[in-house]
């Protein structure tokens, strides 16, 4: 028995999310006094991999195949569910990235496991029963989800736990993995990446603006508050429906769901499918010129006052305390 | 080209939500049931599709009959008929298993869920239909057109998205931007109500999981406020929880 972890890279280097997997699934293997494997697929470097014991793994698997350098859902989830049969897992753990979420349920199939996808919290084991949370009627409500199939498949929702360093390096083995033509069926014609700019789904603090901007135009000041705090870019339904940003950065109920260390709020008045998308953020400000939108009901910090004048006053005195 | 659209039926996005029993049941009273939003732009694209290819769209929900006005609705906006499979959902392996059953001997085309429920938020379903029938899934889709028989999808990925060529059969989990939300017409909803709507019994099989309790998140403590002439101090504050690095 033990647990399984699977760490995603981006273009060979891991990240903090999977960071946070790890130890996640440390804590579990702790829970279930067994030892940690984590599964890494594509090329990484040695060293990197040796670096996962940093957080936790007592062994790293890597498989790194020519037809597996991009990210191939049917090929990379039969290879997970392959290595946790080969080590009897009892638990699977990966990250509820884009990725993860198109490789758990698939994963969950294979070994006829119960999966709670979005997992915000350890497992209670009490009275030998397997209860996860995760948020639930778009963060209105949390379910505790009992797993009740002999394995779990746990999806972690990003920023939900912290990263903890344990020191130590892991031993580094190949994965044999005998690839099945059928899981390449999916031919991937083209990778588009946007720029620099930090991803919406695990960025750690996100600027986020709404109709009170009145155009596209004035994006220019929330573009540039969010470089300075190395934020990602949000905005609200109403100014992805009018075009004037795109679809990728609507966060809310029928959007992007985030879960943020910081939230800021610029120009929303808060409707309740907004709010039903960011609520789990852990702070939340708002920036209005009407003390009486909604989202300061649900907001920790507020500024009721004209945004224009507002946030070059915030981007002038973050420059301050960073100079 | 024949294509299934799953569809969900949640509750309206302006939902209090509470329980009953113990926190155990979502309460139910008084609440207004929609067609879920993500999966009413999956059929938005599948009736556009189906209009260009000369093809057909047929829409199933894993449910009981107060589905039904959804599923007519669904046949307003342009689905050719309705299938409701009769039984309780337990989770997702249980829903995903019932249309698994369904869809295997059908020669479907394509099949599009939306990327989740707004209720129970899991994005699971798709790619369990993709397992379960062995062919390709993608979870989160913001584009689908159709080159002869492959379908060519957007995937969102962390900052950026990626183009795939997917032969058919597929499953796909629709999101935003895949297609605009369409009202159904005055024809539209007078041909609803003449269309097919097949009740098809469950077959048996045992959920992997299941809500044992629900819980309202700890409510925020109340705002506070800053004035506008002390911006710095909101930036003061915010130092001090340690978010903006130096």
């Amino acid at each position: 028995m033990s647990v399984l972890v699977y760490i995603e890279n981006t273009e060979g280097k891991f990240k903090k999310s999977g960071f946070e997997v790890l130890s996640y699934a440390k804590a579990i293997a702790n829970q279930l006094n067994t030892n940690l494997i984590a599964l890494s697929i594509g090329n990484v470097a040695d060293d990197d991999l040796k670096s996962l014991g940093n957080y936790g793994a007592d062994k790293v698997l890597t498989v790194n195949h020519q037809n597996l350098k991009s990210f191939v859902n049917q090929a990379y989830s039969a290879i997970i569910a392959q290595a946790a049969k080969n080590l009897d897992a009892s638990v699977v753990v990966l990250s509820n990235s884009f990725t993860g979420k198109g490789l758990a349920p698939r994963i969950a199939v294979k070994l006829q496991a119960g999966l709670v996808d979005g997992a915000i919290s350890l497992p209670d084991m009490a009275e030998g029963k397997f209860v996860v949370k995760n948020n639930v009627f778009s963060s209105k409500a949390i379910a505790f989800v009992e797993i009740t199939s002999a394995i779990k498949v746990l999806a972690l929702m990003p920023n939900a736990y912290k990263v903890v360093e344990t020191g130590g390096q892991a031993t580094v083995e190949n994965f044999d993995y005998q690839a099945n033509e059928s899981d390449f069926k999916t031919i991937i014609k083209e990778i588009v990446k946007a720029s620099d700019k930090v991803s919406l789904p695990d960025a750690e603090i996100v600027v986020s603006a709404g109709r009170g901007l009145k155009g596209p135009e004035n994006w220019g000041m929330i573009e540039e508050l969010a470089a300075l705090l190395g934020a990602a870019v949000a905005c609200s339904k109403p100014v992805s429906d009018a075009h004037w940003r795109p679809h990728e950065e609507h966060v809310g109920q029928t959007g992007i769901t985030v879960s943020p260390n910081l939230y800021i709020a610029i120009g929303i008045s808060g409707a309740i499918q907004h709010i039903a998308g960011v609520s789990s953020s852990k702070i939340i400000v708002v920036i209005n010129s009407d003390a009486n939108a909604p989202f300061f009901k649900v907001a920790d910090y507020g500024i009721v006052g004209d945004a224009f004048e507002l946030v070059p006053q915030l981007i002038a005195a973050v420059k301050a305390l960073k100079s | 080209m024949k294509i299934l659209v799953c569809i969900s039926n949640v509750p309206d996005t302006t939902t209090k939500i509470t329980f009953t029993d113990n926190n155990t049941q979502f309460n139910t009273q008084g609440v207004q049931y929609i067609l879920n939003p993500y999966d009413e732009i999956a059929l938005a694209r599948a009736v556009e599709l189906a209009e260009n290819e000369q093809g057909t769209v047929t829409v199933l929900h894993v449910g009981d009959a107060n589905a039904d006005a959804t599923l007519r609705k669904a046949l307003a906006i342009g689905a050719s008929d309705a299938v409701r499979i009769n039984a309780q959902p337990t989770d997702a392996y249980f829903v995903a298993s019932q249309i698994a059953a369904y869809a295997q001997d059908k020669g479907f085309d394509m099949i599009l869920t939306g990327r989740e429920s707004i209720d129970y938020n899991g994005t699971k379903v798709a790619a369990m239909l993709g397992e379960m029938l062995d062919i390709p899934s993608v979870s989160i889709t913001k584009k689908i057109t159709i080159e002869g028989n492959t379908g060519i999808l957007e995937r969102e990925i962390e900052g950026g998205k990626e183009v795939l060529a997917i032969p058919f059969p597929f499953v796909a989990g629709t999101a935003e931007g895949v297609a605009d939300w369409k009202i159904p017409n005055m024809r539209g909803i007078m041909s609803a109500r003449t269309k097919p709507l097949l009740v098809v019994e469950p077959i048996e099989v045992q959920g992997l999981s299941k809500i044992v309790k629900f819980e309202s998140p700890a409510s925020r403590t109340s705002v506070q406020l800053i004035d506008a002439s002390e911006v710095s101090k909101l930036i003061d504050l915010l130092q001090s929880q340690g978010f903006l690095k130096n």
